[in-house]
Parts: structure tokens; C-alpha cells; sequence
């Protein structure tokens, strides 16, 4: 009897384990996993939601390479991702090294630069198509009263992405400098001293101690600012909506398009596989660089 | 003296950079709050005047007349915090597991979790939106807190935490006799604050500030919420801008009293995991 129960008692014990994180993985199968497979099968498909799906084969992967609009998706994207990651890790870092000196009220401006991390991209995207409003909008207000003229700067192609960048440098510049001030403040003092007795100036100092210590940081960055990047959608949505014509359409925005205006499902998801892989890259990048880092420690 | 001086020239010169910035970047918000509460004729004016005049409440108004505003905070009230009660509950729980058991499949189930949540919305967009609609969840809050209740970050930050709460413990409540469940909420959770209040302010934040996936599940102008209306209302032709600065005030107003009151763990959260 006792070592029946006791028995028992070890047999639930190893499934305390599973019953603990069955809930994750009935939440992780139902709405990622499945998804995701389902995704890759639907991307076979021709299929607008009503009516029969019909197979195509690798059809919508042969479209997607000769599809113009996504070729320009695609490019807007980089050229997107080209304007606002390494500006954006420029002026995090400018202003990381500029608050990790003691300057009076530090803390308060610190602050300031931080808190747009937390408007939502849609609040973000309200707020600056309305500072960048053809007529009514106060950029516009300013530039008349310093005496330019007008810019239409969301109703023309030239001008519209560089206002989507301005708005999201507004909220990256923050997170960035968060991300580098925390890598500069666990640079042990003990090198600057050593640096200092070795009778190194301040420049010398920040380009051969500094820098390749902010290494892995700006590492970090780079492959979260890029996939970021990549994903962004609601900031455009409520800016542009993809347009003038194509010229802000990202690759997101397409698939989106694709999926819920245009109804074609096969496509959306082919190309939301294609973005998959492209990102599944990136991160697959971030973890073997970051698994070598913490080898090197 | 000339050393103090020497030091304190680029110094005032960077703090003067760095107050002008601060404005530049204050300056949205301030536009924002000033439009919100500007009379409609001084909005619409060919030359806008960068000081506020009268205040007038009149936008709050007309955008209570016209949209279910009190509505569309009941739904970004509730699908926030139930996903916060859902979503960090949920991820305790699993991070523990990875973080103090032994198990067979162990890693490969911790791979497969993270792998599998790290896949972005806008790519399963189609196949999340049928599996959702048919479980009959479109326009309901639920259509938006279950597929995002489970989150890569939560779990991966748990478990690092809870990596280091000391083995003895548990062990000691395990001799005491206490069962497993038990354990975990009356002698884990205790010892893990920290992390629990930056699991709560993130989530807590990314289900607020939720747009793209809201957007295709909720479609009926009454189950919108904040971040949905504000789209709405800016997507008018005319957009009436004194209304949607307005909108955009309220909807931000609960993240910016969240960062005056924990900016500590939102940097904290950053800095330690680097996630947004």
C-alpha cells in the first residue's frame, strides 16, 4: 500500500513539470504554431476567403519574385530601415555619452528623451501627421513665418518617408540611448584609471576603451532596430496609409493590403513567409553573435 | 582653475544641446495637449499661434457626442488588464518551470516556445485571423487577449530571474510538505517582485498600445478600443483635429502616469532584455 502511494506520489511529481507549462504551450500551438504551418499551406493556395481555394503549387512564390509592387515594398523597407537605424543608434549614442556625465538635472532630461517609448505608435503617428499637416500644420506654420513656403510633407512621395522617419527617430533615439547607457555604466572605472595612468587623453581614452566596450550594445541594437524595422506598421498605417501612391508601402503594409482589402490570402501569406525567413535570419544572427559573447566572458 | 574651466566650457555647451533637444522632443506632446483643448475656429486658423489662448473644452464635447468614447476605454481597459492577468500569470508559471525543473524535452520545448513566439503577428496575420474568427472571437475582447496572451520575452525574462532564487528554499518547502502549486505561490512569487512588476508595466503596455492586431479582429466602431478610435477618427476626410489631439491625450494619458510612476523597471525591462 505505502509504496503504491509513494509510487504515485513520484509518478506526479514528474508531471508537475508539464501541467505547469501546458498552458503556454496549448496558448504557443493554438496561435503560433499552427499558424505558422498553416501560413505555409495557405501560401500554396489561390483563395479569397469565399469560394473554393485553388492550388497554385509554388505560384504565389514565383509572383511574389516577379511582383514590382513588392520589389518596391521591399526596397522601401530598406530604404526605411537605411534612415532611421543608424541615425537612430547615432543619436542614442550622442546622447548616452552626453547624460553619462554629470550634468545638472540629468536624470529630468534623461526622461524626457525616454518618454516616447511609451506612446503608442498610433498616438505617435496621429500626433506627427498633424505637426506635418499640409495646412494646418504647425512645421508649416513655422516654416511660412520664417519666411519659406509650404512643404507637402505627407501628400508628396519625395517628403513623406522622411516625416515617417523624423517620427520614428523620435521614439528610437530614446530606446536607443536607454540600451547605451546601461552598456556604459557597467564599463568597469578600473580601465579609464588604467587608460589615465598610462597617461591616455580623453579622445584616445573614448575611441580604446569606450567604443569596443559599447561593442556588443551596438550589436544588439543594430539586429533589434532592423527587425523592428521591418515589422513596422501602425506608424505608417495612421501616416500615410502606405501612400502617396506606393511610396511609403512596406512590406507589412503589402501583406496587409494583400490580405484584407484586396482578399487574397495565398499571396498575403506567401508573403508573410518570405518575411518570416528574412527575419528568422536576422535573429538567428543576434543569438549565435550573442552566444559567442557570452563564450568570450 | 584654468582645469575647472577647461572642463566646464564643453559642459554648459552639451547642457544647452541637450535642454534644446529635451524641447524639441517635449514639443509633440505640448502640440498635442494645446490642440486638444483649443477652440475649433483657432485650430483651422492659416497661421497657428504657438501659445495656447482661451482653453475650451468644447473638442471633449463634441467627441463625447459623437463616438462611444467611454466605451472604447471600457474595452482598452479591460483587454489590457485581463491580458496582463492572463499573460503574466501564464508566463510565471512557465518560466518557473524552465528555471527550477528537470525535465525530459526540456530544452527542446524551450526552443520550440521561444521559436514559435518570436514569429511576428504580420506574418501569420491570415492564419491567425481564421483560426480566430473560427473560434468565433471576432469583435470580441477575448479575439484579442487569447492569441496574444503567451509572450516570448515574459518567459525568457522569468526564467533568468528565477534562475537564481536559491534551491534550498524550495527544497525546504518541498519537505515541509508543501505541495508544488503551493509552492510556487506562496514561496516563489514572494521572492520575485522585481521581475513580476516589469512583466506587468510591459504587458500592461504593448496590450494598450495595440494596434495592428486589434485592427483586423475588431471591426465594429462599439468594440474598438483607444488606439482604434483614434485611427477612426483621423481617418476621417476632414479629420477634426482639436477631436483626434484630444483622443490621442486620453489614450496616452494612463502610459504617461504608468512612466512618471515606473520609469525605474520600464528601464530596468530595456536595458536588461532590450525588448520594446
Amino acid at each position: 500500500m505505502g509504496t503504491m502511494a509513494a509510487r504515485w506520489a513520484k509518478r506526479r511529481h514528474k508531471l508537475v513539470p508539464y501541467v505547469f507549462i501546458a498552458p503556454n504551450v496549448v496558448l504557443f500551438t493554438a496561435f503560433s504554431f499552427l499558424p505558422l504551418l498553416y501560413a505555409v499551406y495557405i501560401s500554396f493556395f489561390d483563395w479569397s476567403l469565399i469560394g473554393d481555394a485553388e492550388w497554385l503549387g509554388v505560384g504565389n512564390y514565383t509572383r511574389l519574385m516577379r511582383d514590382p509592387l513588392f520589389w518596391r515594398a521591399l526596397v522601401n523597407t530598406l530604404l526605411y530601415a537605411l534612415a532611421t537605424v543608424p541615425t537612430g543608434m547615432a543619436i542614442g549614442l550622442a546622447l548616452a555619452l552626453a547624460l553619462n556625465r554629470k550634468l545638472p538635472g540629468r536624470t529630468f532630461i534623461r526622461s524626457i528623451y525616454f518618454l516616447p517609448v511609451v506612446v503608442s505608435a498610433v498616438a505617435t503617428g496621429t500626433i506627427a501627421a498633424w505637426l506635418f499637416n499640409d495646412n494646418y500644420g504647425v512645421i508649416n506654420s513655422i516654416l511660412v513665418r520664417l519666411g519659406g513656403s509650404r512643404v507637402a510633407w505627407l501628400s508628396t512621395p519625395q517628403w513623406a518617408l522622411p516625416s515617417i522617419a523624423i517620427a520614428t527617430l523620435w521614439v528610437r533615439s530614446g530606446f536607443n540611448m536607454v540600451v547605451y547607457l546601461a552598456a556604459l555604466q557597467s564599463i568597469p572605472r578600473i580601465y579609464y584609471e588604467a587608460a589615465r595612468i598610462d597617461g591616455a587623453s580623453a579622445t584616445r581614452q573614448f575611441l580604446h576603451v569606450t567604443l569596443p566596450l559599447l561593442g556588443p550594445a551596438t550589436f544588439l541594437l543594430l539586429v533589434l532596430d532592423i527587425i523592428h524595422s521591418f515589422q513596422v506598421f501602425d506608424l505608417i498605417y495612421v501616416m500615410t496609409g502606405g501612400g502617396p501612391g506606393f511610396s511609403t508601402t512596406m512590406v507589412v503594409q503589402y501583406i496587409y493590403k494583400s490580405a484584407f482589402v484586396t482578399s487574397e490570402m495565398g499571396y498575403a501569406s506567401a508573403m508573410g513567409v518570405a518575411l518570416y525567413v528574412l527575419i528568422l535570419a536576422f535573429t538567428i544572427v543576434q543569438w549565435r553573435a550573442s552566444r559567442q559573447k557570452e563564450n568570450v566572458l | 582653475m584654468t582645469v575647472r574651466m577647461k572642463r566646464s566650457f564643453p559642459d554648459a555647451a552639451i547642457w544647452l544641446a541637450l535642454v534644446a533637444g529635451a524641447l524639441v522632443m517635449l514639443f509633440p506632446i505640448y502640440w498635442m495637449a494645446v490642440t486638444a483643448v483649443r477652440p475649433r475656429a483657432e485650430i483651422f486658423e492659416a497661421l497657428v499661434s504657438l501659445l495656447p489662448g482661451r482653453v475650451d473644452w468644447g473638442n471633449l464635447a463634441e467627441l463625447w457626442r459623437r463616438q462611444p468614447l467611454l466605451g472604447w476605454l471600457t474595452n482598452s481597459a479591460f483587454i489590457a488588464v485581463v491580458a496582463v492577468i492572463i499573460t503574466v500569470f501564464v508566463n510565471l508559471l512557465c518560466g518557473y518551470t524552465f528555471a527550477k525543473f528537470r525535465f525530459p524535452g526540456r530544452d527542446i520545448l524551450f526552443f520550440a516556445i521561444l521559436g514559435a513566439l518570436m514569429i511576428p503577428i504580420q506574418v501569420i496575420l491570415v492564419p491567425e485571423f481564421l483560426i480566430t474568427a473560427w473560434l468565433g472571437l471576432l469583435n470580441s475582447p477575448w479575439g484579442v487577449i487569447l492569441p496574444r496572451a503567451a509572450e516570448a520575452f515574459g518567459i525568457f525574462m522569468v526564467r533568468q530571474f528565477m534562475v537564481s532564487i536559491p534551491d534550498e528554499l524550495i527544497e525546504a518547502a518541498r519537505l515541509d510538505g508543501a505541495g508544488e502549486f503551493r509552492i510556487f505561490l506562496r514561496v516563489v512569487l514572494p521572492l520575485s517582485r522585481p521581475v513580476i512588476a516589469v512583466l506587468v508595466i510591459f504587458t500592461f503596455m504593448w496590450r494598450w498600445n495595440d494596434f495592428a492586431w486589434p485592427l483586423v479582429i475588431l471591426t465594429d466602431r462599439d468594440s474598438f478600443t483607444l488606439p482604434l478610435g483614434l485611427n477612426l477618427l483621423r481617418g476621417e476626410v476632414n479629420p477634426e483635429w482639436g477631436q483626434v489631439m484630444m483622443l490621442a491625450l486620453l489614450s496616452i494619458a494612463p502610459m504617461l502616469l504608468i512612466f512618471l510612476a515606473f520609469q525605474r523597471q520600464l528601464i530596468q525591462g530595456i536595458a536588461s532584455t532590450g525588448l520594446k
